[in-house]
């Protein structure tokens, strides 16, 4: 954390010198490390081991907040007999269909039965503490490299600090979810927190870094594939209104998905959304498959995609499988990037690490390519959401110089100029183009879109006009419009919630008037926990929210994340849908039964609870299960992805090796190795290795690597340091990790070879996030081959661990692969959001 | 097989091994050839002004001649030696007594004003009274300039020098003096026995010093006296400590012999400027390794007068 | 010209070098215990000073940890430095570390401990660097700082060797000497400096000094009540050889390790021995000039 958000890390020093015990579990010992009070060396990928242990220790220590777990979670549900865990399925949970590697979970849903003293062997505490009863210290130790008196420290630790009087917190960032069972990690911790009644509480919960500034608002608005705004999943073909909304919970908050839904469209298209025509729900893209960023760039290879906007992205450098990202670049039409400097993939052309090999060639690429500068975030309006849903605005302090312009600006001056050359058409496809409204006002010589319009379009208006202020005003007869009902109420009062600033040295230490966090302002989420099952706070030390009988609603230093009026006592009606379903002692108000779930019949497509897998490439075998890796991971396994499978390995790339990041350099480096001040402080892509490692490996502190895996060599300055530690494994000798900074490529004031060459394509099934942090590489001392050589060693380690050749070396130019068949997906993804995903 | 060089362990006694100070920004040759030409102009101005008082012609016109010139290019080497050099005259904005070079380069003014007009005077017999008495100034201001400079190394921290503040004036006035009686010597070469005399006397003095207070130099500073006998700074030293007591002895010998005149005057140069070279470096050297800062601040070694 | 003392403790530093009137003695206190080694001070002071952008070949890297500007210069005015060392007795320096690969040990160095510290200049209450310029370039602020005037500065480097932390330095290219100003127009316009405004987690405190060093006496007290015997402050004495410093450290290790002299004394305190000394040295060079004429014709 103290690499990466620096400016947050305050909060933990802060906490520090007030008591806070702060442990760092990491493969490397970072900046953070250096500040924590202990630091645990880790591998990269054993995460969900870790986790489970400490779930073990909680569950067989009767650690768990018991009144807490019983009353908040789905503890006491009981599953069907048909169930099967995966601790009886060695890895695999019942309704694996290995033709198409995928879940049907029919049999996760619950009976509906519950039994709250949770001893019914199927109620899901038991079905918990069997799963990870094999979860143990000793297995942490094997797979983690974790010393067992290091687990302790940290067991004890986190029991001490949990519980009434207390709470922890944990804190993670890609570490956790850049894996094939990234989200399965999130899982894990989110389990432990509930047993640990850390959730909803003050100095609880689980703060999830992102990756960069607005990472946040990118999923929020967003511009993810699968999802439409306030994290409604998108439509997939054919499916109609009805069938849509369906998919969503009928109880719980998301029960007003009507609502929400026909108020986006009425946003996005204004009178023509009518009752008549489900508000032109017809008019919504639809998903029919995989259509993450991977998948697409495999596409171009196959030239099913001919154009790419690339806004402020930079995957010939920040993606996975650069040379795939890179050949997917030379195999479009047409590719306009839009940034604030020459980032490497507009120049990949020239430039790029292909042309040096000789696999591409200039004159041969076909791409046209546009680049047009962009504005930067002091030349524009706009917001940054925080991790932690905080909207802060920014105010343009200039123009942007010459041409440069904002994306705002880009996309909606694009916009206006197809709608110009669409207008007076009569096809049915031009509809949705046509009946947009697209009609911010403009600003300035540049006719700049009004960011605030954009703002005060999610937040949403009532019939009359007047701004809305919360989402629970949002009506599904099309009465109001709202771009993202999560951000109903940042333009309450026709005022930009966002823009506030209020000194933290004038209002409560919960700070509710800096910025606007979604939903309603309220700062931590699902709040109603922080008080126990009759409203009062579960201690005086923690309370945050709680009810207030006299005045007959819910109080607190807090927005309370729950009905204002409803009564702790409150009992829903048998068949009540929406919000009404959700009992005064309910306080999960999205889940469709109120609760935290421990277990999850329904959402997550490999499984309902964590079971650890080793990543793509590991040096291990997995000791958990016969299955090494994740049964439903998303590997492409048609010709162009070059992933190794791990059998026969381990001897030729014998390292893990992990990516991460420095203070000094941001992503893909744009933003940091192109000014002199930031590169002068980082200046060279370098590697961390052990003294041990460097010792057997003959690399020296200041001198050169070159670092291999199954796709590709780079080079890197070493840096000998006793922060990466080698893990021992008893009995079986030591697993050592190299570190990789993942900042560099060949534009900018300092330049060096790009990290994200060398990663596999293996993404979570669930996110489609690929997994950065954990493959497996060799070392060697000194500077890697140039040209032909370069590949010619890929090629030569790849030969020695039995990999074949790796098709795409051959296909070198677009016209080949033009020319080459296209191969079947191998993993068909169901469309579906993030919340419900119905198979 | 050994450990393994890696990102270096904070050795407990420096940060990996670097300088704690800043090296001098003064080159060589300039501000070496500053040290000896300042040493030579102010000891010949003094040995032109008594020669000039006990009736020594050619003694006194070398002295002034030397002393002008000597200060003239010496000033010409300070002016190089800055970073603006443009902006000399801005040595002259303040009189500052806690610093060395502000009072030297008022007196450095001063001598060489008073040296020129001393020469000047001299040979054109132009205001031959007032030539007198602007040398007979230059020979008060010339000790003060020869000896200043070792105040002008000691007032800094670097070790070798600041630890050598008891030494460095005493060797540079002795320095000086067996350069001007080297200047001397040359100037009456080819004159009678008799003329040679008082330059001879003077070379041996301050031959004889210089040795005495560099032998005592490189004994008593403990570890850094270390920085005076190793690397570049030692050779010059060493160079020194044969060319230095060969040109007092040729010293001894110069009344009687011509020869012996020239070769002592150009024994007694090469080691007086030796030996400044040699000072320079070893503060240079005493920068470079940090131990020597460290060491004389741990354990009390260096020189804490009063 | 006002007489002042040039050695010992001094509580009145601006009006000792003659302001009449003059607002509290302000300075830093950085608090290495809670620096995350972020960088942003070193960044914050270029940009707000303007500092010349680094030559290429300034751009590779030290092999130093993470220490890639290696130390306090003319345009380098704050500088992070990062100290690995070992949290426990290390393995015996003659360990076969391939061997120990394959055995119990496993290479395994032990733990780490990280230290980093932002240097700057301390802003001496007896500034050996003021002390010496020749052309009164360096002068006293009235907020107790010490700044180098760059319209008179000619470039001497007297300074550069005065300083008894290596802190100023004549810069390449322009030819004057150039150090921190602990943003003196920032000063001016009653904001703190850059560095302290940047730092996000209050290493760098800045305020009246007399505040900070009672706010580093309870810091201190804190650590050492919590374990950490090994924190000390540098700098924080006014009895100490600069006089105590207006810009002081709370270190967890002995100064050298980071690069900073373990006892600094200012140089000018010896200065009235020196000038004795050099008066002796040349009333001996007179003499033996007058000696060497002596019984002679006149």
């Amino acid at each position: 954390m103290a690499e990466c958000h620096p400016v947050a890390f305050q909060w933990v020093v802060e906490a520090k010198k007030r008591g806070a015990t702060v442990i760092h579990v990491d493969p490397r010992f970072t900046r953070t490390s250096a500040f924590a009070d202990l630091h645990v060396p880790t591998r990269a990928g054993g995460d969900i081991v870790f986790l489970g242990a400490l779930i073990n220790h909680v569950l067989s220590g009767g650690h768990e907040f018991r009144e807490y777990v019983t009353a908040y979670t789905n503890a006491a549900d009981i599953l069907p007999e048909d169930f099967t865990d995966a601790e009886d399925g060695d890895g695999l949970f019942s309704g694996f269909d290995p033709e198409t590697r995928t879940y049907d979970n029919s049999t996760w849903q619950f009976t509906g039965e519950r039994d709250l003293t949770l001893t019914h062997p199927r109620c899901v505490f038991q079905v918990l503490k069997r799963h990870f009863a094999r979860y143990t210290p000793d297995l942490v130790e094997q797979v983690c490299g974790i010393k067992p008196a290091d687990f302790a420290r940290i067991a004890a630790t986190l029991v001490a600090a949990s519980g009434r009087e207390k709470t922890t917190a944990w804190v993670y960032a890609v570490g956790w979810t850049q894996h094939s069972t990234g989200v399965q990690h999130i899982r894990t911790a989110s389990i432990l927190q509930m047993l640990l009644g850390n959730m909803g509480r003050p100095g609880g919960g689980i703060l999830a870094l992102r990756g960069h500034a607005n990472i946040q608002g990118a999923t929020d608005v967003p511009t993810l594939f699968h999802l439409l705004g306030g994290y409604m999943p998108m439509p997939g073909p054919d499916e109609g209104l009805e069938d849509y909304l369906g998919r969503m919970p009928d109880t719980g908050f998301w029960g007003n998905k009507r609502a929400f839904l026909v108020s986006m469209l009425k946003a996005w298209f204004g009178d023509a959304a009518t009752p008549g025509n489900d508000f032109c729900f017809g008019y919504l893209p639809r998903i029919s498959g995989d259509h993450g960023t991977y998948r697409t760039v495999l596409d171009m290879i196959d030239k099913k995609v001919k154009g790419y906007f690339l806004l402020g992205e930079n995957p010939a450098v920040g993606s996975a499988g650069g040379r795939l990202q890179r050949l997917a670049l030379a195999s479009l039409d047409w590719l306009v990037v839009k940034d604030l400097v020459m980032v490497e993939s507009a120049t990949f052309w020239k430039n790029g690490p292909e042309i040096a090999t000789g696999e591409l060639t200039t004159e041969q690429i076909p791409t046209e390519i546009f680049f047009l500068p962009a504005a930067a975030h002091t030349e524009k309006d706009g917001s940054l959401t925080n991790t932690q849903r905080l909207l802060q605005w920014h105010e343009k302090a200039l123009e942007p110089p010459g041409d440069a312009r904002s994306d705002l600006w880009f996309l909606y001056h694009l916009g206006k100029r197809i709608r110009a050359k669409l207008a007076g058409s009569s096809a049915e496809a031009d509809r949705p183009a046509l009946d947009l409204t697209w009609d911010y006002p403009e600003e300035g010589e540049h006719a700049e879109p009004s960011a605030a319009a954009v703002l005060a379009e999610l937040n949403g208006y009532a019939a009359d006009g007047t701004p809305l202020s919360a989402f629970t005003q949002l009506a599904d007869d099309g009465s109001t419009s709202c771009g993202s009902w999560i951000h109903a109420g940042s333009y309450a009062g026709g005022v930009n919630q966002t823009a506030r600033r209020v000194p933290w040295q004038e209002q409560s230490y919960v700070a509710p008037e800096w910025g606007w966090a979604w939903p309603a302002n309220r700062r931590i989420l699902y709040n109603r926990a922080s008080a126990d099952p009759q409203g009062q706070p579960w201690s005086a030390a923690k309370a945050y929210v709680w009810w207030d009988e006299q005045a007959g609603e819910w109080t607190g230093q807090d927005v309370p994340d729950f009905e204002k009026t409803k009564p702790p006592s409150y009992v829903p009606e048998p068949g009540a849908t929406g919000p009404a379903a959700i009992g005064g002692g309910d306080p999960f108000i999205l889940q469709s039964d109120g609760k935290a779930a421990l277990f999850v019949p329904r959402g997550l497509v490999d499984g309902p609870l964590p079971a650890h897998f080793e990543a793509g490439e590991s040096p291990q075998r997995n000791r958990v299960y016969r299955q090494d890796g994740s049964p439903v991971s998303i590997q492409y396994r048609d010709r162009r992805s070059t992933h190794g499978q791990l059998a026969g390995h381990s001897a030729i790339f014998p390292y893990v090796v992990t990516t991460y990041r420095l203070t000094e350099h941001h992503t893909a480096g744009g933003m940091s190795r192109t000014l002199g001040r930031l590169a002068e402080l980082q200046p060279e892509m370098f590697c961390e290795v052990s003294p041990s490692l460097a010792a057997q490996r003959g690399l020296e502190n200041g001198g050169w690597a070159t670092i291999v895996t199954a796709r590709a060599a780079i080079e890197a300055r070493v840096l000998v340091t006793r922060r990466l530690r080698p893990l021992r494994i008893p009995g079986e000798g030591v697993i050592q990790q190299v570190g990789l900074p993942y900042h560099w490529g060949s534009e900018g004031l300092v330049t060096g070879d790009s990290v994200n060459d060398l990663l596999p394509i293996v993404l979570d099934p669930n996110v489609y996030i690929q997994e950065s942090k954990a493959a497996t590489c060799d070392i060697q001392p000194g500077r890697r081959p140039r040209g032909a050589a370069r590949t010619e060693l890929v090629e030569r380690y790849r030969r020695e661990a039995g990999l074949g050749e790796d098709e795409d070396m051959t296909a070198a130019t677009p016209d080949a692969a033009a020319a080459a068949e296209p191969d079947s997906e191998a993993h068909p993804a169901a469309p579906g959001g993030t919340w419900h995903h119905d198979e | 097989m050994t450990e393994q060089p890696q990102v270096p362990e904070a050795d407990f006694r420096s940060y990996y091994g670097r300088p704690i100070l800043k090296p001098p920004r003064w080159r060589e040759p300039e501000l070496p050839a500053y040290l000896y030409l300042g040493g030579l102009s102010g000891a010949s101005a003094a040995m032109g002004a008594v020669a000039a008082a006990t009736g020594r012609r050619p003694l006194a016109r070398a002295g002034r001649l030397v002393g002008a010139g000597a200060g003239m290019s010496g000033t010409a080497f300070l002016i190089a030696e800055l970073g603006r050099p443009e902006r000399f005259l801005n040595m002259l904005r303040v009189a500052k007594p806690t610093s060395p070079m502000s009072m030297g380069a008022w007196l450095l003014a001063a001598h060489s004003g008073l040296a020129s007009a001393a020469v000047g005077s001299d040979i054109t017999g132009l205001v031959p009274r007032l030539g007198a008495l602007a040398g007979a100034v230059s020979g008060v201001t010339g000790p003060l300039l020869a000896t200043y400079t070792g105040v002008l190394l000691a007032d800094t921290a670097v070790p070798a020098w600041h630890e050598a503040q008891r030494h460095l004036p005493f060797l540079f006035a002795g320095s000086a003096m067996a350069s001007a009686g080297a200047a001397g010597l040359v100037a009456t070469a080819l004159r009678s026995r008799e003329e040679r005399v008082p330059a001879a006397r003077l070379a041996v003095m301050g031959a004889a010093i210089e040795l005495a207070v560099t032998a005592d130099l490189e004994r008593g500073l403990g570890l850094t006296g270390e920085t005076y006998r190793q690397g570049g700074a030692g050779q010059m030293m060493r160079a020194a400590r044969w060319l230095t007591p060969a040109g007092g002895l040729a010293a001894l010998a110069a009344p009687r012999s011509r020869v012996a005149a020239v070769a002592a005057a150009g024994l007694l140069t090469a080691g007086a400027v030796a030996t400044r070279f040699g000072v320079f470096r070893a503060g240079h050297a005493s920068v470079a390794d940090p131990k020597y800062v460290i060491a004389s601040q741990r354990d009390g070694a260096a020189p804490r007068p009063r | 010209m006002t007489s002042n003392r040039l050695s010992g403790p001094l509580a009145d530093v601006a009006g000792d070098a003659g302001y009449a009137a003059h607002p509290e003695r302000v300075g830093f206190f950085t608090d290495t215990s809670v620096c995350i080694g972020c960088k942003a001070c070193e960044v914050a002071c270029k940009e707000w000073n303007g500092l010349p952008d680094p030559d290429a070949d300034a751009l590779t890297l030290t092999g130093m940890s993470y220490d890639n500007t290696t130390e306090l210069g003319s345009n380098a005015w704050r500088h992070v430095a990062f100290i690995e060392q070992p949290a426990l007795p290390a393995l015996p320096a003659d360990t076969d570390l391939i061997a120990a690969v394959a055995d119990d040990s496993g290479g395994d160095t032990g733990a780490t401990r990280w230290l980093m510290s932002s240097d700057v200049c301390k802003h001496c209450t007896h500034a050996a660097c003021l002390d010496v310029c020749p052309t009164g370039a360096l002068v006293r602020t009235e907020f107790g700082t010490v700044i180098v005037q760059p319209d008179v500065c000619n470039g001497c480097a007297y300074c550069v060797s005065a300083c008894p932390f290596g802190v100023i330095d004549r810069r390449d290219g322009d030819g004057r000497a150039w150090k921190c100003t602990m943003c003196y127009d920032r000063l001016r316009g009653g904001l703190e400096p850059a560095c302290a405004k940047a730092c996000p987690t209050d290493s760098i405190q800045f305020g009246p000094l007399d505040e900070l060093r009672a706010i580093a006496q309870t810091r201190l007290d804190e650590l050492h009540a919590a374990g950490t015997s090994e924190a000390r402050l540098y700098g924080a004495d006014p009895d100490d050889g600069i006089g105590g410093a207006g810009a002081f450290f709370l270190l967890l290790d002995e100064p050298e390790v980071y690069g900073l002299p373990p006892d600094p004394v200012v140089t000018t305190k010896d200065l009235p021995a020196m000038w004795r000394r050099a008066g002796v040295a040349a009333a001996m060079l007179a003499a033996g000039v007058a000696v060497a004429f002596a019984g002679r014709r006149t």
